[in-house]
């Protein structure tokens, strides 16, 4: 009896510390999404500056300040943050899925969320707890 | 009192409290890993913004022993 007690408690640890390892995040589509958006951030990184592009709470990215967008680039901003954020959704997704926990994806979601904004540079607009945009 | 009684009851209460800590562990199982998460997204997170500078993969030389020479010609 004390042997299978044992057993059980061995079980239940076994499988908290999976609960606590790493999450995987080292896959084909994963790491093709990471590439195209550390790519994308090249244009990207200008507008955050200007704070034209803002870091949504969401674990998006939107248009913050559309006067500090020149008026030939705007079209063009747009398109970027809509491939952006389709690149984004489809990250989190794509983690979820990885880590056998489709069901994971809002979590995951508002986890990036919270550290894109933590993570963004002074000066970067970013969405306050009110929904407004300041700048960090 | 039947002695037989003592042991079985232990087997019982020994039994239900497996049980317990099995289903204790289905909930745990069941939540997020939310530090996990956390560290995974900073990882992506900083290579998107190019805040990772210490780690130049891949083309790195240096590893390689020195090249033996080519062999002499049997004499």
């Amino acid at each position: 009896m004390t042997k299978i007690l044992f057993a059980c408690l061995l079980a239940c640890v076994a499988t908290l510390a999976s609960a606590q390892a790493n999450l995987e995040i080292n896959t084909p589509a994963i790491n093709n999404l990471k590439k195209a958006m550390t790519e994308r951030h090249a244009q990207l990184g200008p507008h955050y500056a200007s704070g034209a592009i803002g870091i949504a709470r969401d674990g998006s990215i939107a248009l913050a300040n559309a006067n500090a967008v020149p008026l030939p680039q705007r079209a063009g901003v747009g398109g970027l943050i809509a491939a952006e954020n389709t690149d984004r959704s489809a990250l989190y997704r794509e983690i979820a899925r990885a880590n056998g926990k489709p069901e994971w994806e809002a979590e995951i979601r508002n986890t990036f969320g919270q550290r894109w904004i933590e993570k963004a540079q002074p000066g970067w607009s970013v969405q306050n707890a009110a929904g407004q945009w300041v700048r960090k | 009192m039947n002695p037989v009684h003592k042991p079985r009851r232990l087997l019982l209460l020994a039994a239900v409290s497996g049980l317990l800590m099995q289903g204790a562990c289905v909930t745990i199982n069941i939540y997020f890993p939310a530090a996990a998460a956390e560290k995974a997204a900073d990882r992506i997170i900083e290579e998107v913004y190019n805040l990772r500078r210490d780690g130049a993969p891949a083309s790195a030389p240096g590893s390689g022993a020195p090249k033996p020479a080519a062999p002499a010609p049997p004499k």
